[in-house]
């Protein structure tokens, strides 16, 4: 077992509880704070896997934007800070046995795949990968036309956002 | 070196967990918190195959972008349904929100 | 301008002008008038300056001018149409132009232009008179026709027809020409139809007219048939001829020209009132007197015997054709004469006298006069259309004394209600005794004598017996038109309104003094060469260019004094004897010829009544109308109607009710509504079960894809 295998394995452990807790624990600021630990974890996945910009993007947009208005969320919805009842519904045992069928699925996909124990070729050390991102970004040839239409989405439904949670009284 | 089974079996229980999540939780915030992590584990994937895949090939890195805008578009109109839906009806539990019911 | 181009040309106008008439300028009386003897006078000029040119050409029956253009595509070939104008062409177009032109211009003054509106005037019925104040007393004064617009434009339509007629070079655009004059005369005789009477004598022209030209359009198609062509040109080839001739027909042993003339010939019967066809024409006497004038002087009649004169060459190669052609000739105008002489209105006189003077023509033609009969059409449709516009005159004149008194019963034709007009109305006078003269054949002075003469010449030479019939037709002619005159003109005035009867427009009696010049110096061109003391000083002009119509030049006639001595005695005899009986007549009593069956046209209408319309209407009402359709064709449908009925019923109880209805219907509906019933329960309304399911059913599908169908 190589260091790289171990560092994977402690932040995948860590970021599996954090994403489990997630999904469990009752009061939902926790939850809020525990998905926050869960994008951590795979924003280190990404550096892990050298895609930098990712793991830069997922910081800032996921932890710093996101979840911040989960948190205001949170806090809008909730009459008292703390939740009454259950937090998981009745049939959250049926909604446990899909999730896990669809594991079971996937795991299954992935095993059958003969690719699936490929390793990961050298990095190549001129590789710029941030500057080849943008370029592939803005490059005609490229995806500058669903970058845009990504943007012309975003625009969309922050306007919509805003319309639907507008207080008209 | 990490096989690329380990990442893919990595994103396949981050999005069962996401998917329990959506699945049985009653808290509208808690399902958006849910659909954020299988979001998450798709992106992994993504980066994991531009990883073992050619490198020079920016494309996995691309879909990765769009899809963090397309989270960020989902969740801010889903916090706002949510918010506008906990002023009409002063809940945010899923099971009480039923007039889809017949 | 090319004479071609001209010819082209010249039935244009007219018809521009009916269509300007109808579509724009209907509300301005002064302005349909003009456009429309604007457009006769240009067809008139063009026909002056063909008939010039033509006059220039040597020879000109082998150079006539035509010109034809590829119209309809056939296999392999082409439909021509276009123009011909050979010397018998120009004589007509001279005539007809002159007619027509006159004519139009007579109408101004007979539809009163200038006069005010009627009182009480209503379209469809002749005008009633206007009420004026005048220095302060009141007085009636003729008022305009209602429709005078509506009359040029179908005039000048029916100049069009007779113009297309004339110039054609081949039988169908010639017998499109035809049927257009069938309509109008038809919408003309009907021109008043507020007037039961009117209407039905346009209705009765129509169909009988229409019988003959049915005839003729089989004739017409035959001759396609058999030659492939129907250019006159063409036709009268020798080749051509001689084939026609040589051909049997297989009808009553005709040969195949024969059976074509024949058939041509009865769509002339029709259309120039020959016997037995000959029933429409007086009663067309219904309609305004310019279009009788029009219709059965200058123009359609003429157009009739037009045709039989261009279809000669073709109808003198079957003798049995041509004798068929001179018996109803001959045999119709001894007949009509006779009907002449028995009748009081003043225009119904002159209707029979025109079907007894086609008669002599159609009878010349069939005893091979060609050249005599080509004479006495245009000399008779100068006179004719000149007597008609003299009688018009005449009954306007009348009209004008029936306005003074008021009394309307008095009937302005009748010729019992006039007598001493000669006075009144000078110019008409004298102009209606010259047409009269000329139609009697009065020696030496008038056209009509010399056509006459030469028919009865040809006559004599050829067929005695045709002779004596049309010497006694013409003693008679001479006999009803002196009769005429005298009664309407000689003596004294016998009621109030004609001693009240004054002198008609300029506009009327110009084309009167016009037409009577030509009645009498036409004749001169066409004086006999041997005929005593006067042959010889003119030159036979018309036989020379009149023959070179046909291939075969005809050689004119021998002379003989019995015709000559005939026509003087006939002509002059008729008219004594016309005047010392009629001299003192005053009444329709005192008259001694008004026997029945004259009076009554020898009942050819009851006899048709009884024999056509009598049987025709019992059998459409008996046969067709009790039996065909009350009992069979009814009965048929009374039939399907319980049939059908009971299928319906049967395929409703059997099928409809209780496979579709309950089975299809109800049962899907049941079938819906139970499993509508059954799942509404996993509606719950709650969005994580629905994910759930949409879960199992994607898992289920993705499972069964994977190790069934991508394995």
């Amino acid at each position: 077992m190589t260091i790289d295998q171990i560092i994977f394995l402690v932040v995948a452990v860590a970021t599996l509880i954090a994403a489990f807790r997630v999904v469990t624990t009752g009061n939902l600021i926790h939850a809020a704070f525990w998905l926050i630990a869960a994008l951590f974890g795979v924003a280190a996945i990404f550096a892990i896997l050298h895609a930098s910009f990712l793991a830069v993007v997922q910081v800032v947009v996921y932890i710093g934007a996101i979840s911040i208005l989960f948190i205001f969320a949170v806090m809008l919805t909730r009459k008292d800070m703390r939740d009454q009842g259950p937090q998981l519904n009745r049939n959250w045992g049926f909604g446990a046995f899909l999730a896990a069928l669809a594991l079971v699925g996937l795991v299954f996909l992935v095993h059958g795949w003969s690719g699936v124990t490929k390793t990961a070729p050298a990095f190549p050390s001129e590789f710029d990968a941030v500057s080849a991102l943008g370029n592939a970004l803005v490059s005609p040839d490229a995806y500058v036309l669903p970058f845009e239409v990504a943007s012309v989405l975003l625009v969309a439904a922050l306007v919509g956002a805003v319309y639907v949670a507008y207080n008209r009284k | 070196m990490v096989p690329l089974s380990w990442y893919l079996i990595f994103s396949a229980i981050l999005f069962s967990i996401g998917l329990f999540g959506v699945l049985s939780r009653r808290n509208l915030v808690a399902i958006l918190l849910g659909i954020e992590l299988m979001l998450n584990s798709v992106n992994v994937n993504l980066a994991a195959f531009w990883r073992y895949g050619t490198v020079t090939n920016i494309t996995g890195q691309v879909f990765a972008i769009i899809v963090f805008a397309v989270a960020a578009a989902e969740v801010s109109v889903g916090l706002a349904l949510v918010i506008s839906v906990y002023r009409k009806r002063n809940t945010v539990i899923a099971d009480e929100i039923d007039m889809l019911k017949f | 301008m090319s004479t071609e181009t001209i010819i082209w040309l010249i039935p244009l106008p007219p018809a521009l002008a009916f269509f300007l008439i109808v579509l724009f300028t209907n509300r301005n009386k002064a302005l349909s008038h003009t456009i429309a003897i604007g457009a006769a006078l240009l067809s008139w000029l063009g026909s002056m300056i063909v008939f010039a040119r033509a006059l220039g050409v040597e020879h000109f029956g082998e150079h006539p001018f035509e010109s034809s253009i590829n119209w309809l595509p056939l296999a392999g070939s082409w439909f021509k149409i276009g123009v011909l104008v050979d010397p018998l062409t120009a004589l007509t177009l001279f005539f007809v132009a002159w007619t027509v032109l006159m004519i139009f211009i007579y109408s101004v003054g007979y539809h009163n232009f200038g006069q005010p509106e009627g009182d009480h005037d209503q379209k469809g019925l002749p005008p009633h008179g206007a009420t004026v104040e005048e220095h302060g007393n009141k007085h009636v004064v003729p008022s305009v026709e209602p429709m005078y617009s509506r009359f040029f434009a179908f005039i000048g339509l029916f100049a069009f027809g007779m113009f297309t007629l004339v110039v054609s070079d081949n039988l169908l655009t010639l017998f499109i020409g035809w049927e257009i004059m069938g309509l109008c005369s038809y919408l003309l005789i009907g021109f008043w139809h507020g007037k039961k009477s009117a209407r039905d004598a346009a209705v009765k022209a129509f169909l009988t007219t229409r019988v003959g030209d049915v005839f003729m359009l089989l004739g017409i198609a035959y001759l396609y048939s058999v030659t492939g062509t129907l250019s006159f040109r063409e036709i009268f080839t020798e080749t051509t001829l001689h084939a026609l001739q040589l051909i049997p027909s297989g009808v009553l042993g005709f040969s195949t020209a024969g059976l074509i003339g024949l058939l041509l010939f009865i769509g002339t019967v029709g259309k120039s009132a020959q016997f037995p066809l000959h029933v429409w024409l007086p009663d067309a006497m219904e309609g305004p007197t310019p279009v009788s004038a029009m219709i059965h002087a200058a123009t359609m009649v003429s157009a009739g015997v037009y045709t039989v004169i261009r279809m000669f060459p073709l109808l003198s190669l079957d003798a049995q054709t041509m004798s068929v052609v001179a018996f109803i000739g001959a045999f119709t105008a001894l007949f009509a004469a006779t009907i002449a002489l028995a009748q009081n209105d003043i225009k119904r006189v002159l209707a029979y006298s025109t079907i007894s003077q086609l008669g002599f023509m159609i009878a010349a033609l069939g005893i091979g006069a060609y050249i005599a009969a080509i004479f006495h059409l245009i000399t008779h449709a100068f006179f004719k259309a000149l007597l008609f516009l003299g009688s018009g005159s005449v009954i306007h004149g009348m009209e004008h004394g029936v306005l003074h008194t008021g009394n309307h019963k008095v009937d302005p034709q009748d010729m019992f209600n006039m007598g001493g007009l000669k006075s009144k109305m000078p110019i008409t006078f004298w102009t209606f005794l010259i047409g009269g003269f000329a139609l009697s054949g009065f020696p030496i002075v008038t056209a009509g004598f010399w056509s006459k003469d030469e028919i009865l010449a040809d006559a004599f030479a050829h067929n005695l017996p045709v002779f004596i019939t049309l010497a006694i037709a013409a003693f008679l002619t001479a006999f009803y038109t002196m009769r005429q005159i005298t009664l309407t003109f000689l003596g004294e005035p016998r009621t109030e309104e004609a001693s009240h009867a004054h002198e008609t427009p300029w506009t009327m009696t110009f084309p009167l003094l016009v037409l009577s010049v030509l009645a009498i110096g036409y004749g001169w061109l066409g004086i006999p060469e041997d005929f005593p003391i006067l042959g010889g000083l003119l030159p036979n002009w018309l036989h020379e260019f009149a023959g070179a119509t046909l291939a075969h030049h005809p050689e004119a006639g021998e002379f003989h004094p019995v015709p000559l001595l005939t026509s003087f005695i006939v002509a002059l005899g008729g008219l004594a004897l016309g005047y010392l009986m009629y001299r003192n007549v005053n009444s329709s009593a005192e008259d001694k010829l008004q026997f029945g069956f004259l009076k009554n046209k020898y009942y050819v209408d009851e006899i048709y009544e009884a024999v056509f319309i009598k049987p025709v209407t019992w059998f459409a009402d008996k046969a067709v109308y009790q039996i065909m359709d009350k009992g069979f064709i009814d009965g048929i449908l009374h039939l399907f109607g319980p049939g059908t009925q009971g299928i319906g019923d049967a395929i409703r109880n059997y099928f409809d009710l209780p496979f579709i209805n309950r089975f299809l219907g109800d049962g899907s509906a049941n079938v819906t509504y139970f499993s509508g019933e059954k799942l509404r329960v996993i509606q719950t309304g709650r969005i994580q079960q629905y994910l759930m399911l949409a879960l199992i059913l994607f898992i289920a599908i993705g499972a069964v894809l994977y190790f069934f169908v991508f394995a």
